[in-house]
């Protein structure tokens, strides 16, 4: 038995704040910044460690600025 | 062993999706949370899983996305305005072994081009057309289109589109699937992560269908242009699947007949 385990990376200079990625995520990881990059947008942030690779987030946005890893995970290690 | 952190998952082995390197790498020039971008990628993705980015000229239209040759890392050649169908045309009549494509917002496609649109699904050109439908002119500041909604507010109808003195929005991409030059005629949105997947398969049937010389492939494209809309992002999403949904149904209206 395997589980899965994920995580994001997200561009920050490059991303616009929409916050289309943030409903579209099953597991709640992402939320806005309050601090703003240098466009001045709140960029998007990871609030938690549950991501499981799922893509969701990084197949919507608009502007292509999340990339996704994952990992499988032995259970006994979780 | 010990629990795994983020720097033990973010490695190059574990990678399992990135923006394609067939988008170029800058700032797209679209508004936050606009579909341009979304379609874009599905674009250059299928693009890249075909392995034809040498083999493919696209056309860019008047609107937004008339700075498309920036973003997308193929030979494209700008139209003028609506007139992208007849260029794309003379490109696949010239070059037959070549992947052609026109993008086009719904001002371009369905009025001021709404001639090249017909005529060259009517003449069965071997192309693919994406139609990005906001509903709306966004480039020039949210003016009424012929895919206005009835009732629906814009720059130029603040009181919203009177269907007794504009008429009805033109269901352009139903028109066009009755031609029998046109070989796969289909409607989706890139708003979800479910209909984003959609649309690439889509685009990847329309063209191989239509370099298969089986005629014009229509994919539509519902979009939202939160800014024309005076909503955000996530209200102009909701938005759209209430209102142009139920007007503009998504799915496929036409497909090959099996040989
Ligand atoms: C010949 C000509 N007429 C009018 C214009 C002004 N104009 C620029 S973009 C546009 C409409 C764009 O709307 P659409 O095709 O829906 O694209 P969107 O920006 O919504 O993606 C118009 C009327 C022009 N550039 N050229
Ligand atoms: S990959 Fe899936 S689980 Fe991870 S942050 Fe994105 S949407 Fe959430
Ligand atoms: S969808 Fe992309 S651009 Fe929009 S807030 Fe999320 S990461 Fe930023
Ligand atoms: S004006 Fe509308 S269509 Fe143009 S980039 Fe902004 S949201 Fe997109
Ligand atoms: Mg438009």
């Amino acid at each position: 038995m395997a589980k899965v385990k994920g995580a994001i990376v997200i561009n920050n200079e490059r991303c616009k704040g929409c916050e289309v990625c943030v409903d579209v995520c099953p597991e709640s990881v992402i939320a806005m910044n309050k601090n703003v990059n240098t466009k001045g947008y709140h960029y998007a942030m990871v609030t938690n460690e549950n991501c499981t690779g799922c893509t969701n987030c990084a197949v919507v946005c608009p502007d292509g600025v999340i990339t996704v890893y994952r990992v499988k995970v032995p259970t006994e290690v979780v | 062993m010990a629990v795994i952190t983020r720097e033990d998952i973010i490695k190059p082995e574990n990678l399992v999706y990135k923006r394609t390197s067939l988008l170029v790498d800058c700032a797209l020039s679209y508004c936050p949370g606009c579909g341009h971008g979304t379609a874009h990628r599905m674009l250059m993705e299928v693009i890249e899983e075909m392995g034809i980015q040498s083999k493919t000229i696209g056309v860019a239209p008047v609107g937004c996305s008339v700075l498309a040759y920036e973003f997308l890392d193929i030979d494209v050649q700008q139209a003028a305005h609506g007139r992208a169908p007849a260029l794309a045309t003379a490109i696949k009549r010239l070059m037959p072994e070549k992947y052609v494509f026109t993008y086009q917002g719904d001002g371009d496609l369905a009025a001021i081009g709404t001639a090249e649109t017909i005529h060259a699904c009517n003449r069965g050109e071997n192309f693919v057309i994406i139609f990005i439908n906001n509903g709306i002119y966004g480039m020039t500041g949210g003016q009424m289109a012929p895919t206005t909604l009835p009732h629906m507010r814009a720059s130029t109808c603040p009181y919203g589109r009177d269907t007794e003195t504009m008429g009805n929005p033109l269901k352009i991409t139903e028109l066009v699937a009755t031609l029998p030059g046109t070989c796969y005629v289909t409607r989706q949105a890139v708003h979800t992560p479910g209909n984003v997947r959609k649309t690439k398969k889509a685009l990847r049937k329309a063209f191989e269908y239509s370099y298969a010389k089986k005629g014009v492939s229509l994919v539509e494209i519902v979009s939202n242009c939160n800014s024309g809309w005076k909503m955000t992002p996530v209200q102009s999403n909701k938005w759209m699947e209430e209102n142009m949904f139920p007007y503009y149904p998504l799915g496929d209206i036409k497909v090959p007949a099996a040989e």
